[in-house]
């Protein structure tokens, strides 16, 4: 199963390394990664999106909350939560295909953000899901380059991953 | 108010934590912490002759103690010549601060002389890292490199100090921190009281239980309380290599250690209980065998201190988060309150195990006859008998380490000193030095083997330096024993690289040292050689004693079994 896990980091040099390289030296899997500072400076938040058993999800949240940087740490698939995805994708948009490409980007209810004579890009946010097809929607025109930043998360409701 | 140098604040915070020792080697980067601890006569600085031996020093002294070990090395080569020692440490999760040079921060990352980034070679096996950014944190980082070495589940703490946070022109106010606080470390201490309680329900409620106890216990200083609630409860027990002594090994529940070469009735019970009660013990591969043909009918209650040792290889039923000692101390007083099983509840259990014991006995190993090479088992018994039983002993790794576990039979925790994990050969040697620095009244015994041995002689300088009268056991198989067992069992005999060819002249060698060194090939001169060697407590004595190339140990698991699946001899199987 993929789980979606928020952790709450030390802001400290050194502190991503550790939670990174638990990940291989454990053999767990990153399927994507997302970091940055929260509203507190002395914070990190940071979310993996990782595959595995009930066996191996309970060891990686064990070993994340044993590394001294960890303050705090919460698999959102555990309960309602809202997944987001930011992606930049360049497309070729040339001749008919670049009206096709805007009628796909509204569908999506995606934003062109720059344009060339020849080329879109296209800002999308979603869950993965939704950014898996666009990709595959935008494929037969011709994608050029992807980024995509990776999930970041929050639960539903009132629950706080906060101090 | 009292302003200090970045490195005076170093050897005064070592005084102020109470350090009595210290274990290291200069060089550049360390030399204005060097030049501090000339300068002050609190801590003692033991020079050592190779810096892993500065981390197996400092190792020694913690098993011994249950308090840190301290390291000093230098950057770049000094600290990378350490990395064998501080994951000797954590794999067996002793307590130890490592103080590292390191190159003027401005030169970080430049390739700088002697630059390593060595918290990130490291940091897949300490508990934590430090790097000081400025001299005016050293006091705070440094107490908390002590309390995290210390507390929780114990480890070693790396701190990374580049050489202008010493600078001896630099002064900043020096307060000890009597206290700190990591906001994201508290760890545990009591159990769940619940879970504690369906526990101690089991336990009442088991025909065939057996307690599985292991490190934690000599960490977390509960061998005492485990003693009690075992003496209480009438319970078999097994420890496991690392758990040796936290339960005495005389007493009639003892089962002595588990795994791969532990013995017999231990395996047996493990495989044939219906309740184990693993605490401060991680389920490994060297005890659990094949973890799906592991105990079949037992139920598990696991308590330990550390949650991600807990279903980790094997799932527990009732697992219990939680310090050993005041986890035992709430069981025996919920024990107290409840109405005994009955007497005989374990009686069948106890007949069980004692015809396992039987079927044993006296079949361990087969003596030496007069004219034959001693067997390294006999060996060791007589040692046992020469310090009657009350030694500090020290291993290194190889069939001598088993053969010493199995063989010296130790009645205190605290005493059986070995790289349980990691398995460095080379430990022992220097783990002895520390723990004989500590104990100066106490026989202190390392049973290494010539190969071994090797890895780490050049401490015989550090010995002759310091005084340090160590007796070194080097039972000399003239072969990589271990190894050409294995080589013996699964690759036809092919004894690839595993015998040591031109063997030096180890009693020339010692006494190139000015020590003395006795050569023993016989069963005749082994009582008087011993009796020679423990005469003085404080002299280091080496006894060089020729042994049965051939041997095996057994009992030995059959790989991918179950724990009951053992070879026995070179000739029998369960
Ligand atoms: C540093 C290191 N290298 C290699 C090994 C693998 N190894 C395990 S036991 C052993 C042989 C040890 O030989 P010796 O010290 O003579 O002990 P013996 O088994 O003969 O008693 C070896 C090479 C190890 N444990 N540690
Ligand atoms: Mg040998």
């Amino acid at each position: 199963m993929r789980h979606i896990i928020s952790i709450l980091l030390e802001n400290e040099p050194g502190a991503l390394s550790r939670v990174v390289g638990l990940f291989s030296q454990r053999n767990f899997n990153i399927e994507t990664l997302n970091v940055a500072p929260t509203e507190d400076p002395s914070l990190s938040r940071l979310t993996v999106t990782t595959v595995g058993d009930d066996r191996v999800i309970e060891q990686i949240t064990k070993h994340l909350n044993k590394l001294i940087d960890v303050v705090k740490l919460v698999d959102l698939t555990e309960g309602n939560h809202i997944e987001r995805e930011l992606m930049l994708v360049k497309v070729k948009a040339l001749g008919a295909s670049r009206d096709e490409v805007k009628r796909t980007a509204d569908i999506f209810r995606a934003q062109i953000v720059d344009v060339t004579p020849s080329v879109y890009t296209v800002q999308i946010t979603g869950d993965a899901g939704k950014l898996d097809a666009f990709v595959q929607a935008m494929a037969p025109i011709g994608i050029l380059e992807v980024a995509r930043t990776g999930v970041s998360g929050i639960a539903r409701g009132d629950k706080l991953l906060s101090l | 108010m009292e302003l200090l140098s970045g490195a005076d604040m170093i050897a005064r915070f070592l005084k102020d934590e109470g350090v009595e020792h210290i274990y290291g080697y200069p060089g550049g980067a360390a030399l204005h912490i060097y030049d501090a601890l000339f300068r002050q006569d609190s801590v003692k600085h033991i020079l050592v002759r190779h810096e892993q031996a500065a981390t197996h020093a400092a190792d020694g002294y913690a098993r011994a103690t249950g308090k840190p070990g301290v390291v000093l090395v230098t950057s770049g080569p000094g600290a990378t010549n350490a990395v064998t020692g501080i994951a000797t440490a954590y794999m067996d999760s002793i307590p130890m601060v490592v103080l590292c040079g390191q190159v003027m921060s401005h030169l970080i990352g430049e390739d700088a002389f002697q630059e390593t980034d060595i918290v990130g070679v490291t940091r897949p096996v300490v508990k934590h890292s430090f790097s000081i950014k400025h001299p005016s944190e050293i006091p705070e980082v440094l107490k908390k490199a002590f309390y995290l070495a210390a507390t929780g589940r114990p480890g070693p703490v790396l701190v990374d100090i580049p050489k202008d946070m010493t600078s001896p022109t630099e002064r900043y106010e020096y307060v000890y921190p009597k206290k700190v606080k990591i906001r994201s470390y508290n760890p545990v201490t009591r159990g769940h009281t619940g879970q504690i309680k369906k526990a101690v329900d089991m336990m009442l409620k088991a025909r065939r239980p057996v307690f599985y106890t292991g490190g934690g216990i000599i960490t977390g200083r509960a061998s005492e309380a485990l003693t009690d609630l075992v003496q209480r409860l009438g319970f078999p027990i097994t420890t496991t290599l690392m758990g040796i002594g936290g339960f005495p090994q005389g007493d009639r529940c003892s089962l002595g250690w588990l795994g791969m070469h532990g013995s017999y009735e231990a395996n047996m019970a493990m495989h044939h209980a219906d309740l184990i009660i693993a605490i401060g013990a991680r389920f490994d591969d060297r005890v659990t065998n094949n973890t799906s043909k592991f105990c079949p009918t037992a139920k598990i209650v696991h308590v330990d201190i550390d949650p991600s040792s807990i279903s980790k290889t094997v799932r527990a039923d009732v697992p219990i988060v939680g310090a050993a000692g005041s986890v035992i101390d709430e069981m025996i007083s919920l024990l107290q309150d409840r109405e005994p099983a009955s007497p005989d509840a374990l009686t069948e259990w106890w007949k069980t195990i004692d015809d396992w014991r039987a079927e044993r006995e006296g079949k361990l190993y087969e003596p030496s006859k007069p004219g034959e090479a001693l067997k390294p088992q006999e060996v060791i018994e007589a040692v046992y008998r020469a310090t009657r039983g009350e030694a500090f002993v020290t291993t290194d790794v190889g069939q001598h380490q088993m053969f010493a576990a199995q063989y010296y039979k130790f009645a205190k925790p605290n005493r059986f000193i070995t790289s349980g994990g990691l398995g460095t050969m080379g430990f022992g040697f220097p783990a002895a030095m520390g723990v004989k620095l500590n104990f100066p009244q106490d026989d202190v015994v390392c049973f290494t083997g010539e190969g071994s041995f090797q890895m780490m002689m050049q401490e015989l300088s550090t010995c002759k330096q310091f005084d340090v009268g160590v007796k070194i056991v080097n039972l000399n198989n003239q072969s990589l024993g271990m190894v050409r067992q294995w080589q013996d069992l699964n690759y036809k005999s092919r004894h690839a690289h595993s015998y040591m060819e031109s063997l030096p002249d180890f009693a020339k060698l010692i006494e190139a040292y000015g020590f003395t060194a006795i050569k023993v090939t016989t069963f005749a001169e082994l009582e008087p050689a011993l009796e020679r060697a423990f005469a003085d407590t404080n002299e280091l004595v080496f006894l060089d004693i020729y042994v049965d190339p051939f041997e095996h140990v057994y009992p030995m698991q059959v790989p991918l079994g179950s724990m009951r699946d053992m070879l026995l001899s070179k000739t029998e199987r369960t």
